[in-house]
């Protein structure tokens, strides 16, 4: 296990574990969103530019853990 | 192939060193003033074509922010600042796309490829900047709207200990939105670019397609939320709740 091997391996795990929170996050987002549109036709537009704000919001931390793998890869 | 964190020095302008995201941002401007000039050269009252094109799109932006914050007048108010935010940001990242973009170049002297282009939010400078430019101007909003002492009463309140420690948070959330904004915009188009390597790298043909579209489709997205967000906190700033 010598140096070069474990950052790849680092790189690795940095984005993959840090993909499994905001990919639930968006999912349960989605959801709730699609729910609330079955319920109320009417309001979609509204819903529709609030959801997409707060999965911005929930995709900016797997980017996060992204940017650490590009650091860890090319740094 | 050829992927580097840090963007590529073309040269040295006197002390200022000049990479190739500094030159497309210029190219990026050049492009919008060229656009802005030729498109509102003699507005008349009923639009011709051309006219009713730049017409269409200043009104979905306005629009757009008028749905999302509720008040006309204030939306007018920042108008200019949060378009410029939202058609800078989109063609900056639409530019990063086109053919030629990254791969015209020369060979510096170790046989490294250095591009002329490079998308301007694949830099972090650029994209702190942006962040910089988002938060001071909320905070200034923020102080001439509400007065000083309101303003900073939001962040040192002595009224209660529960009080105090909310405004401490306060304060640490304005911080974290610094580094939010840019690494959101960062990675994003960064992460896209290497995507977008990679895959040529691999398959040449037909197969970056889809990648592309959702290049374009990631870049309207930033776009849009970099805006809505500086939006949010201002409308946030300017208010008392």
């Amino acid at each position: 296990m010598d140096a070069v091997s474990l950052k790849e391996i680092a790189s690795a795990i940095a984005i993959g574990l840090g993909a499994i929170g905001p990919g639930i996050g968006i999912g349960l987002l989605a959801g709730k969103a699609l729910e609330a549109v079955g319920r109320n036709p009417e309001a979609s537009g509204k819903i529709q530019s609030m959801m997409i704000l707060a999965i911005a919001f929930a995709e900016a931390i797997a980017i996060y853990a992204l940017v650490v793998a590009l650091i860890i890869k090319f740094v | 192939m050829h992927i580097s964190l840090i963007p590529e020095t073309l040269g040295h302008i006197g002390s200022l060193t000049l990479t190739n995201t500094l030159f497309t941002s210029w190219v990026v401007m050049a492009v919008l003033m060229v656009m802005a000039f030729w498109g509102g050269k003699k507005p008349r009252l009923v639009p011709d074509k051309k006219q009713n094109f730049f017409e269409l799109i200043i009104e979905t932006v306005f629009n757009f922010f008028v749905e999302v914050w509720g008040d006309t007048k204030k939306v007018r108010k920042f108008f200019a600042f949060l378009a410029t935010f939202f058609i800078f940001i989109l063609v900056s990242n639409w530019f990063g796309l086109i053919p030629g973009v990254g791969t015209i170049g020369f060979y510096e002297h170790d046989e490294e490829f250095v591009s002329f282009f490079r998308s301007l939010n694949s830099d972090l400078n650029a994209t702190i900047a942006w962040a910089v430019i988002s938060v001071i101007a909320t905070q200034i909003a923020g102080f001439v709207t509400l007065g000083a002492k309101k303003h900073l009463g939001k962040f040192f309140n002595f009224k209660s200990p529960i009080d105090f420690f909310v405004g401490i948070l306060e304060f640490v959330s304005e911080i974290s939105k610094l580094i939010s904004f840019s690494f959101r915009l960062f990675g994003n188009v960064f992460a896209g670019e290497v995507l977008l390597v990679v895959m040529m790298f691999l398959v040449p043909y037909i197969l970056p397609l889809p990648f592309f579209m959702l290049e374009m489709f990631v870049g309207l997205i930033q776009a849009l939320v970099f805006t809505t967000l500086t939006l949010v906190f201002l409308k946030m700033a300017t208010e008392t709740h």
